[in-house]
């Protein structure tokens, strides 16, 4: 079939490949932003600044205090989500009686404040983070070539969505969650410390955009930017996929990397528009995103 | 005299509102209202649409950001504290809409709400006490009829370890048979040594379950009437609640 319509194999699957990691990076920036999204009702326009930090905290680390790659997996996210947490408590909080436009508003505020910072510090020219040596080289599977990096970047990728839909949906912890997302002054009501929560959520949100950040360190250049640049299209994947819907959140990021990917093989032409035009046609029908809930 | 026998009625109570006065933004809707809880006792709060009732609870779950008066609960003035604070200190709240959470499956929704202190009903005491749960506990909250989820919204509470219950409205809308059984629920719990204050507009029901009742009307208690002269006093009670 690839040969009826002129694509060789090696270019098809190259392109998945490129598609499926770029889903990676949807999947987990459009989680975070589910997450928080889902609990506090706002939408966090400094999630591209964050994903951001968490890549250049992760060169930081490595440059002046020699944290290796692996150290920075775990380190970078608990940083960055601590500024979370303090955003959170010292700013977001103090909106939570206005209309939730001024928390897009704040966090968009903070987002360009973030990026103009690293800009003055590091420039807009990139910073380079190599591949840690565990992970350099890669696999020929016959009909094409694997790096071992990338690979590693998808079953990150895969393992902490799934881990996160699994605390989310199947625990206690996450039945809280659940409930005060719902209905925050009942739970409350039962002695849950819904504050602290929210809180903590936003945390977490923040940490998974880091974490995204620093899987990205060594496949992109390190640069003020690199947040600017992608969280457009994370939020059409949020849009595609329905605000708060953790499950669709994960699915829209790998399934629309995936699209992106193969109209690349396709039609190139298209490939920047294709998952806004997606867009355009699930609100037309689905404005509530695919697996969104219709209030 | 009066002021020495309230004292009294205060001190030996669990519940002593005083004074409370509470808003709706900017409506004044609690213009003082006084009654007490003796432990062990179940109390109703009667009178019509509006009158203050499920407001009165509210109030003292904390769940009206602006009142004023006092709250003694066991030995502890409630009024300033957040609703978690006032769960925590003892007090589980029933609401009148239920409450069931649509992303929790009833499992869920049951064990939602912490301990806070030992002795309250296992899962499996609720259970036993509920048996049309047990059938349902993987199924989606809100997919339960209207009836089971008032029993759920019942038994969740009642895990919790407080042995102080609001309950607001728990027949409001449900079938005979269904308000017989939770007529009998109340009848157990008190038994076991449950207080429990109950907002009704079903005069009978109330009539059923109840050591005492007040009436509100218009943001305050005008009236109590024990429910051994209930008899005594329908004219008085037909008038108040405009049956």
């Amino acid at each position: 079939m690839f040969e009826l319509l002129g694509i060789p194999p090696q270019a098809l699957f190259g392109q998945l490949l490129l598609g499926l990691i770029n889903g990676s990076f949807y999947a987990l920036l459009s989680l975070g932003l589910a997450v928080i999204f889902g609990l506090l009702n706002i939408i966090n326009f400094s999630h591209g600044a964050q994903y951001m930090m968490g890549a250049f905290v992760a060169w930081m680390g490595l440059t002046y205090l020699g944290i290796p790659y692996w150290g920075a997996l775990v380190i970078v996210p608990l940083a960055v989500g601590a500024t979370g947490v303090l955003i959170e408590r010292l700013m977001i909080s103090r909106l939570y009686h206005l209309d939730h436009l001024y928390g897009l508003f704040l966090t968009f505020g903070l987002a360009l404040i973030i990026q103009g910072l690293f800009r003055n510090s590091f420039g807009v020219s990139g910073l380079p983070y190599s591949i840690p040596p565990q992970l350099s080289g890669g696999q020929n599977l016959g009909f094409m070539f694997l790096p071992n990096y990338r690979a590693w970047v998808v079953l990150a990728s895969l393992i902490v969505c799934f881990g996160t839909w699994f605390a989310i949906e199947r625990t206690r912890l996450g039945a809280y969650l659940r409930a005060a997302t719902e209905n925050p002054t009942l739970v409350g009501a039962f002695g849950i410390n819904v504050p602290r929560m929210i809180t903590l959520t936003y945390g977490f949100g923040v940490a998974l955009a880091a974490f995204a950040g620093v899987l990205a360190a060594p496949i992109y250049s390190v640069n003020p930017n690199m947040g600017a640049d992608l969280i457009i299209v994370v939020f059409a994947v949020v849009v595609i996929g329905g605000m708060g819907s953790i499950l669709g959140a994960i699915l829209t990021g790998f399934g629309l990397g995936i699209v992106e990917g193969l109209t690349k093989v396709f039609y190139p032409e298209a490939s920047s528009v294709a998952i806004f035009v997606i867009m355009a046609i699930v609100l037309l029908f689905k404005p509530a995103g695919l697996f969104g809930r219709t209030a | 005299m009066a002021d020495a026998a309230r004292k009294l009625e205060s001190a030996t109570s669990a519940l002593a509102v005083r004074d409370l006065q509470a808003w709706y933004d900017e409506s004044h809707v609690l213009h003082g209202v006084n009654f007490d809880v003796a432990p062990g006792e179940v109390v109703t709060l009667l009178g019509r649409n509006g009158a203050g009732k499920t407001t009165t609870l509210r109030a003292i779950m904390g769940l009206i950001a602006k009142r004023t008066g006092s709250v003694h609960f066991e030995g502890r003035e409630l009024i300033g504290l957040p609703a978690r604070e006032i769960a925590k200190a003892g007090i589980a709240f029933c609401p009148e809409e239920r409450g069931i959470f649509a992303s929790l499956s009833v499992d869920e929704n049951l064990m939602l709400p912490p301990v806070i202190r030992p002795g309250g009903l296992s899962r499996d005491d609720v259970l036993t006490m509920f048996p049309n749960l047990r059938e349902r506990l993987s199924s989606q909250g809100t997919k339960l009829s209207g009836g089971e989820q008032q029993m759920l919204a019942i038994a969740r509470i009642l895990r919790t370890g407080s042995k102080f219950l609001l309950l607001d409205e728990p027949t409001e809308g449900l079938a005979p048979v269904i308000v017989q059984q939770i007529g009998r629920t109340l009848a157990t719990l008190k038994n076991q040594g449950f207080t429990i204050v109950l907002v009704e507009q079903n005069f009978h029901f109330a009539a059923s379950v109840a050591d005492r009742h007040y009436v509100v009307e218009q943001g305050r208690v005008i009236d109590m009437i024990p429910n051994t002269e209930i008899q005594n006093n329908l004219g008085k009670l037909h008038a108040y609640l405009g049956v």
